[in-house]
């Protein structure tokens, strides 16, 4: 391998670039897929590690980073997995425009481009300390989630008990099935609740939407909630969660909007003053309400 | 023009007044006395701004695309516009082509004189302007500046639409308010189209590459011209393979120019929005002139827009049609 | 800092001079417009032009640059950046508005985490303004407090009579007035101080006059309650006729926002940055739909932008330099000052 070719694989510069220019911002390092996981019709979960096997880069439960798949397009992703998990990073990616079609299209061994991280984690070290922890989420919403509820685990003296709460459309719709009944059901001080929108054969577990449910758990306003899922969920969630007796200061949530430079500059993301690849995208519900109804 | 003009705010007050329309889509006074906006009058008390003068360009039919279809709806009241001469050939061909109600819409023609470009003014050497009197002469304007006064002739100012009127008949109205008789066309609009076609196909690219390499890709053309009424522009549409927001490559926006012209060929009825609304000046109307004056050659004369409901020449066959192979050979190289 | 001049008929030998070691940019005629370019051999310079139809801000963020070449190979890839500019160049007779609109820009693209490639092009680029001639009615740079009589940059110049007076500001603009020496003469006396100084006191009379002078920002800015102004009632007649095109936005000396695309070039695909206007559809347009899916919104966010926005990110500063531009180009005649007198405060009536 020459420096040339050296210089390459670590996703620096080669061709015009004057050697040892600082790398910019937008430039992606290289990575390749190490393994795809089908999680449901619409969800592949892809492991990204770096070629020669050295850390990527570290994040926090919560950030994201863009993933790109060059004459495809490139786009932001919340990492799935928990920094605990090192050597790789997963993303969950639900099936629904140019680029995930293009990247649930590849085969392990893909090389990719991978820039990041990006945005402002949960608090899980400061906030989410010691506190009781509730997850609410929605079809692909879990993603993000993921890696705070791994994180937990990871560090499971910290925190108090955990509920889960988990909806999707359809029983095959659940991401990541396996691991939520084979770790996270048997996770000491962890309850997980599961629920489908519609009734289907070979599903006796609860049926209804996730705000109905919720309802119907009646969790004690004595825990931090942690939501997400699309915005119509979110909306009726944080709406039984006040009724329920929550203040908005006890609720997080993570924000998606449209990105291109995931550094705060490109202009698209805002909502208001705030950016939500740089402000965001986790947002305690209390900051939200200052903000426009942008989103 | 003051007389009309009067005539035509007291009516579209009365109109609204009455209950007859409910809104009113016209010209707002500007901040100065040459930046008239189009506006969509909602109320009673906001028509005290709307204003029709020698700098009302804009043609309004495009806008009742949006504001037709919106106020559907029992009770809702039809929308007042008020189109020049000239914009009425726009709103025939939209209605041609399904994209206004005709229902909701009450169409108060106006008279129109020609319309003064201000940029034509400044071109003439005047900078800092801050008014505007038309002279008793009528054919005269002074200008005042920050720097002095001085006159044009209002020939030499209109807008580049104008220096070839279509005449001063509207061809399509629910009431009109106009002074003008129709004397016929104003000059020859195939002047310039005729320039290009005796050039030699070296100058005629060197003449399009300097215009269009000023193209910044605003796409003001696009979005004023009413032939460009599709929902999603191809140009707009990532899955398209073409969309995008500059060149890739040193052809791209001539591209643009040419494809946006055939698109519209046949459907332009020569409006002169596109040229009027360019940033960087580039005469636009030429392309369309140019797919005009062939279709009148290859067809017979054909006016998009002269009546609603009409089929063009390009839209509709018949054997007396000119073959693909004579098409080339007059249309020279 | 010291005078320097030269007689407006020699202005050829100094962009000569300039241009055997470095690109100059400058005002440049093409069919009948007026845009930065390269300098050529006979290209000339007319002081008398107020405004290029784009703004000075393409020489540092240009409408379209190359950000990174990818080539695919299977399930090989191979990214490489592509090199930030490394040659030094100089832009030529940059009015107050214009330099102010590169201060603008150097808030969002210098700060953390730094934009290379507009940091390359700010380093090696060395800005020489020229106090504008005749400004028009559509001037309102006073509003922002900018200065039109010293319109600084690494290097501010005046006209008077034939002469163009030179100051260097920075470093770079002194080094640059180093390297013409010889084509520039030493003018610092009392007499060449008087005329410059006689030349802007003549300028600062006609800004007095200007129609726009007293136009304030009152109503905006950081102090200014963001859901308030955000929520008011008249963004849907200010919005109702706007086309939606990208003419404000391509023509402003402020507006930043960009897009990344890809290009496949045969050989390969290029990834480039490219301007994008909060005016275009496709903005915020994600495969679920758009936060912001009537005009009305697109609308109103790029004045929220200029206006609150930005000064609650930047320290108050505001994203508008008043140099006039949307207000002669815009196709429907709306733009900043339409939206400053309808939602500002009390005075702007």
């Amino acid at each position: 391998m020459t420096d040339t070719d050296a210089l390459h694989a670590a996703g620096q510069c080669s061709g015009n670039c004057v050697p040892g220019a600082v790398k910019d911002m937008l430039v992606p390092q290289l990575g390749v897929v190490t393994a795809i996981r089908t999680d449901t019709p619409d969800v592949k979960t892809f492991r990204v590690e770096s070629p020669d096997g050295s850390p990527l880069f570290d994040h926090m439960p919560g950030q994201c980073a863009m993933l790109t798949l060059p004459g495809s397009g490139e786009a932001m992703f919340s990492i799935t997995s928990s920094p605990t998990k090192t050597g790789c990073k997963e993303f969950s990616i639900k099936r629904c425009g140019q680029l995930t079609d293009a990247l649930h299209a590849i085969e392990p061994g893909q090389q990719i481009g991978i820039r990041g991280p990006y945005g402002k984690p949960f608090p899980v070290d400061t906030e989410f300390k010691g506190k009781k922890l509730l997850f609410i989420a929605g079809g692909i919403g879990l993603a993000p989630l993921h890696s705070v509820i791994e994180y937990v685990r990871a560090h499971r003296d910290d925190y108090g008990h955990v509920d889960i709460l988990y909806g999707s459309r359809s029983a095959a719709d659940l991401v990541d099935l396996g691991t939520i009944e084979n770790e996270w059901m048997k996770e000491r001080d962890m309850s997980v609740y599961l629920t489908i929108d519609r009734p289907q054969e070979g599903w006796d577990g609860h049926v209804g939407f996730v705000p109905s449910y919720l309802k119907e758990l009646a969790f004690k306003p004595d825990c931090t909630a942690i939501i997400c899922g699309p915005p119509i969920m979110i909306k009726f969630v944080l709406q039984a969660l006040i009724e329920m007796g929550f203040d908005k200061t006890q609720v997080y949530t993570t924000l998606e909007l449209k990105m291109k430079c995931g550094i705060g500059k490109c202009g698209r993301c805002n909502i208001g003053s705030k950016f939500v690849c740089k402000d965001g995208p986790v947002f305690r519900c209390d900051e939200i309400d200052e903000l426009p109804g942008e989103y | 023009m003051q007389k009309v003009s009067e005539k035509v705010i007291a009516r579209a007050r009365e109109l609204m007044h009455d209950g007859t329309v409910s809104k009113v889509v016209g010209w707002k006074a500007g901040e100065f006395f040459y930046d008239c906006e189009p506006n969509v009058f909602e109320t009673e008390e906001s028509l005290k701004d709307l204003v029709y003068n020698r700098f009302c360009g804009a043609n309004l039919s495009k806008y009742m695309i949006k504001n037709s279809i919106a106020s559907g709806g029992e009770g809702a009241g039809k929308v007042l516009v008020l189109l020049k001469p000239c914009d009425t050939y726009s709103f025939n061909q939209l209605l041609t082509e399904h994209r206004i109600d005709r229902e909701n819409v009450y169409i108060l023609g106006v008279g129109c004189e020609g319309m003064c470009d201000i940029d034509r003014i400044r071109e003439r050497g005047f900078k800092g302007i801050t008014g505007v009197l038309e002279a008793d002469s009528g054919n005269e304007l002074v200008i005042t500046t920050l720097y002095g006064e001085g006159k044009v002739n209002i020939d030499d100012v209109l807008l580049n639409k104008c220096d070839s009127c279509k005449g001063k008949a509207h061809k399509i109205y629910d009431e009109l308010i106009s002074d003008n008789e129709d004397e016929g066309p104003r000059g020859d609009r195939f002047e310039g189209v005729r320039e290009l076609e005796a050039m030699s196909p070296e100058q005629r690219f060197a003449f399009w590459q300097a215009e269009l390499s000023k193209c910044i890709r605003c796409n003001a053309c696009r979005n004023a011209c009413p032939a460009c009424s599709c929902r999603k522009c191809v140009f707009d549409n990532n899955a398209s393979g073409i969309a995008s927001k500059a060149n890739t490559d040193s052809f791209e926006e001539k591209m643009f120019h040419i494809i946006r012209a055939f698109h519209v060929a046949g459907r332009c009825t020569d409006c002169g929005e596109c040229t009027r609304v360019c940033p960087q000046g580039i005469p636009l109307h030429l392309f369309n002139r140019k797919y005009i004056k062939d279709i009148n050659d290859f067809y017979g004369e054909y006016a998009a827009g002269e009546e609603a409901g009409q089929r063009g020449p390009l839209i509709s066959f018949t054997e007396q049609d000119i073959e693909p192979g004579h098409a080339v050979v007059k249309g020279g190289n | 800092m010291a005078v320097k001049i030269i007689p407006l008929n020699e202005l050829e030998k100094l962009f000569a001079a300039v241009a055997l070691t470095k690109k100059l940019y400058l005002p440049v005629e093409k069919a009948g417009q007026y845009d930065y370019a390269p300098w050529e051999p006979g290209t000339g310079y007319d002081p008398e032009v107020l405004h290029t139809v784009k703004s000075a801000k393409g020489v540092f963020f240009p409408q379209s640059e190359d950000l990174v070449r990818y080539k695919r190979d299977g399930f090989s890839l191979s990214i490489a950046q592509v090199a930030p500019e490394d040659e030094d160049f100089v832009v030529f007779g940059v009015h107050a508005c214009d330099v102010a609109g590169f201060e603008v820009l150097d808030r969002v693209f210098l700060s953390d985490p730094v934009d290379t490639y507009y940091k390359a092009r700010r380093e090696h680029g060395t800005v020489v303004s020229v106090m504008c001639a005749k400004p028009e009615e559509t001037c309102f740079c006073g509003t922002f407090g900018i200065d039109a009589e010293q319109p600084g940059g690494d290097v501010q110049s005046w006209i008077s009579g034939d002469t163009l007076y030179m100051e260097a500001l920075t470093q770079k603009g002194e080094a640059l007035l180093d390297q013409l020496d010889g084509i520039i003469m030493d003018g610092n006396d009392a007499e060449n101080r008087k005329a410059v100084n006689d030349a802007a006191e003549e300028h600062k009379e006609i800004m007095r006059k200007l129609p726009l002078a007293d136009l304030t920002t009152d109503g905006f800015g950081k102090e200014a309650d963001l859901l308030t102004l955000f929520g008011r009632p008249e963004w849907k007649e200010l919005s109702s006729s706007c086309l939606g095109c990208g003419t404000c936005t391509y023509v402003c000396p402020t507006c930043q926002c960009y897009d990344i695309r890809e290009y496949d070039t045969g050989h390969g695909i290029s990834r480039f940055r490219v301007w994008d206007s909060c005016m275009y559809s496709d903005f915020t347009m994600m495969a679920h739909g758009s936060p912001r899916p009537d005009q009305l919104q697109r609308f109103r966010q790029r004045f929220m932008h200029k206006l609150k926005y930005y000064p609650d990110n930047y320290d108050g500063a505001f994203s508008c330099v008043g140099c006039g531009r949307c207000l002669q180009k815009c196709p429907i005649s709306m733009n900043i000052v339409k939206v400053m007198k309808k939602l500002g405060g009390a005075d702007n009536d």
